[in-house]
């Protein structure tokens, strides 16, 4: 019995507890609750570094994020065991059922450029096309001499010899999906091209290809093969120190993946009403045609009220102030109009 | 427990009810594993159920895995586990068994305990540790000896098509690192097996003038038989099952090809390179890997059973 009212008793004071909080007004220094997050790893540094700085203002607070892959993040979310999740991609209409907390908001976060990496002792500047690298990544084209890579690179033609190795990802990765997806909208067969593989976070590569895990295992091949060529998140391929084709874009244009240039192809891509969006393959001159976007998915509704406004406060710090960290951690702030129509969206997370 | 001249018996006979209650724990603990692993396979085959309506018997015998055209194949990574663990046997039984011999037969005692815990320790090394070895240092090594075997074999026609060309990632480098992993297993088992062997047995083999060959060939190994395949056994579950060394360095290429020197994938490693993006039919695939594994690993295993009890039969058969 006298375990029963002990018990009874630590219940009746947590609830006072939570009551306090939920009572005492919106006042930033309030905030409780946990918020527990997984998803895409390709934004993951940024939201750390930003997480980080959150919860030094907001101590009582607890934000996790535990990466994994978008497609856990979305498996995480439907199941209702994450609060928010990471997502490269969008969620295909046949599995919004499968959501059960019901409506659900995309809220655009950072953007960066996929590079693709090579291997070219003497060559510092190389360019390439979609087609060409389409054919590259088919094994089609198979040596560094071959005339599509020699008429789009006169200047080092006499440098560009030996056989290409391919290098791709072992593991399923929303890089890997905005690679492809870039490939098929520049070059696929609606294109009028001839990439084959179609797109996704993981496709049928040739055989006769590498693969590595994560980044870091693809960076690592390219680094320790002559002649290899790979596509690479642009912050590890910037901390490995590899050096990055420039890509034709739709103006035709060869453009060097830059943050810079990452920006100018958001500005150029149209946004819908749901606030997705779609930057690979963008219009504009000035633009990096394989940028990839990234997304965090949230309920509308949410449990609680301290939860809500715990969600609204952190997704609001996300997309004004860590805006500013996000270059320091080699991804580019999404547009201002994009943040802007993103921030306006917050009023729809709501508590019952 | 006659008459009141004999001594207290530390038995009293009285102790039927502690006999039952014991009968029935033990029952229950065995009958625990049962149920386990009945639970495991019904809900994995239950999960797995979308990728094997939509594949039918194409799951095993179709090679074509393209989650973007609902495309699920998994003889190559069926084929990659089968061939990386049979390398890994191939190098790690003679070895395990030789180090057992060595240690229960050859060495002087004092000696035994050192070398024990020296093959000993290689079972407590995380596999991923073996994994990192292998991909940072074993796998960059390795190609120049694979180029050499290579061309050393190449006018042999049959051998040709085994040892081809390589890039270092492939069937074989990841059967070495399994050979690595399994060996310390093989060996501690195989040990205590070869261990049981009665002095006896072994002292009346020399009397009747076996030299210590002839005695390890006609009385160790057919007393530790059983013991062995059953060692070997548990070290090809920890082969097939072996999931991130594997992962790292057998070069995740959806490949079926002769040569051991290409590379290829195994039906753990796939597992858990895909999970974290896989959802829907891709994710029932997946899982479906884990039970085509999880079969494979039992057929085996019955397989080695039978043997076991037809050469057992036939040498007491013999007698």
């Amino acid at each position: 019995m006298a375990m029963v009212s002990i018990v009874a008793i630590v219940l009746v004071g947590l609830l006072g507890l939570t009551g306090c909080g939920d009572d005492s007004g919106s006042g930033t220094d309030t905030l409780g609750g946990r918020l527990n997050g997984s998803g895409a790893t390709f934004p993951k540094t940024f939201y750390e570094v930003a997480i980080y700085e959150f919860l030094k203002q907001h101590q009582a607070t607890t934000i996790t994020y535990s990466g994994g892959g978008s497609g856990k993040g979305r498996t995480d979310l439907q199941e209702n065991v994450v609060d928010w999740a990471g997502s490269d991609g969008l969620v295909k209409d046949a599995d919004r059922a499968k959501y059960k907390g019901g409506e659900f908001l995309y809220f655009p976060t950072v953007i960066a450029p996929i590079t693709v990496a090579y291997n070219l002792s003497g060559i510092s500047e190389l360019n390439l096309s979609p087609a060409t690298i389409a054919k590259i990544f088919q094994r089609e084209v198979t040596a560094w001499d071959d005339p599509a890579i020699v008429a789009e690179n006169p200047k080092v033609a006499a440098k560009l010899k030996g056989g290409i190795t391919v290098a791709h990802r072992s593991d399923g990765s929303g890089t890997t999906e905005n690679f492809t997806k870039f490939l098929e909208k520049a070059v696929g067969t609606n294109a009028g091209g001839a990439w084959k593989l179609k797109s996704g976070s993981t496709v049928d590569w040739p055989a006769d290809t590498q693969a590595g895990n994560g980044n870091a295992g693809v960076s690592q091949i390219v680094q320790d093969t002559k002649g290899a060529v790979g596509y690479v998140d642009y912050s590890d391929a910037v901390a490995t120190e590899m050096k990055f084709a420039a890509v034709a874009n739709k103006t035709g244009a060869y453009v060097t993946p830059t943050l810079a240039s990452a920006s100018a192809a958001a500005e150029g891509a149209k946004v819908n009403d749901d606030l997705s969006y779609d930057p690979l393959w963008a219009d504009g001159a000035a633009s990096y045609p394989i940028t990839a976007p990234t997304w965090i998915l949230v309920y509308a509704k949410q449990g609680t009220a301290t939860q809500a406004e715990t969600l609204r406060s952190f997704l609001l710090y996300l997309l004004t102030d860590a805006q500013k960290l996000a270059d320091s951690v080699d991804y580019a702030a999404i547009p201002a109009s994009l943040a802007a129509r993103a921030i306006t969206q917050l009023d729809r997370i709501t508590a019952p | 427990m006659t008459g009141a001249t004999a001594p207290p018996a530390p038995f009293t006979g009285r102790g039927g009810r502690a006999d039952a209650a014991f009968r029935y724990a033990t029952i229950a603990a065995g009958l625990v594993v049962l149920v386990v692993l009945g639970a495991i396979a019904v809900t994995t085959v239950r999960r797995a159920l979308p990728a094997f309506d939509l594949m039918g018997f194409r799951f095993l015998t179709s090679s074509r895995w393209d989650p973007n055209a609902d495309q699920f194949g998994a003889k190559a990574f069926l084929y990659g586990s089968l061939v990386a663990s049979a390398i890994a046997l191939l190098i790690a039984v003679p070895v395990s068994i030789g180090i057992a011999l060595f240690t229960t037969q050859v060495v002087p005692t004092r000696w035994r305990r050192p070398i024990i815990y020296t093959v000993d320790l290689l079972a407590v090394v995380p596999s991923v540790v073996f994994g990192l070895w292998g991909i940072l240092v074993f796998a960059k090594v390795v190609p120049g000896f694979y180029d050499n075997i290579a061309s050393a074999v190449h006018p042999i026609p049959g051998l040709r098509s085994l040892f081809g060309s390589s890039h270092g990632r492939s069937y074989m480098t990841a059967g070495v690192i399994l050979a690595v992993m399994i060996t310390p297993i093989i060996t501690s088992l195989a040990r205590e097996v070869i261990d049981t062997c009665s002095p006896s047995d072994r002292e009346g083999a020399y009397a009747l003038g076996a030299t210590r060959w002839e005695m390890i060939c006609g009385v160790v190994l057919p007393h530790a038989k059983n013991g062995l395949v059953g060692a070997v056994m548990l070290g090809l579950g920890r082969a097939m099952g072996e999931t991130i060394a594997v992962a790292l360095v057998i070069g995740s290429a959806n490949n079926i090809s002769a040569n051991l020197f290409a590379s290829g994938d195994a039906l753990p490693a796939r597992i858990a390179n895909e999970w974290g993006e896989a959802e829907g039919s891709w994710r029932a695939a997946l899982i479906g890997l884990a039970v085509t594994l999880f079969a494979v690993t039992i057929l085996v295993n019955l397989l080695a059973a039978f043997i076991v009890s037809r050469s057992t039969a036939k040498s007491q058969g013999a007698r």
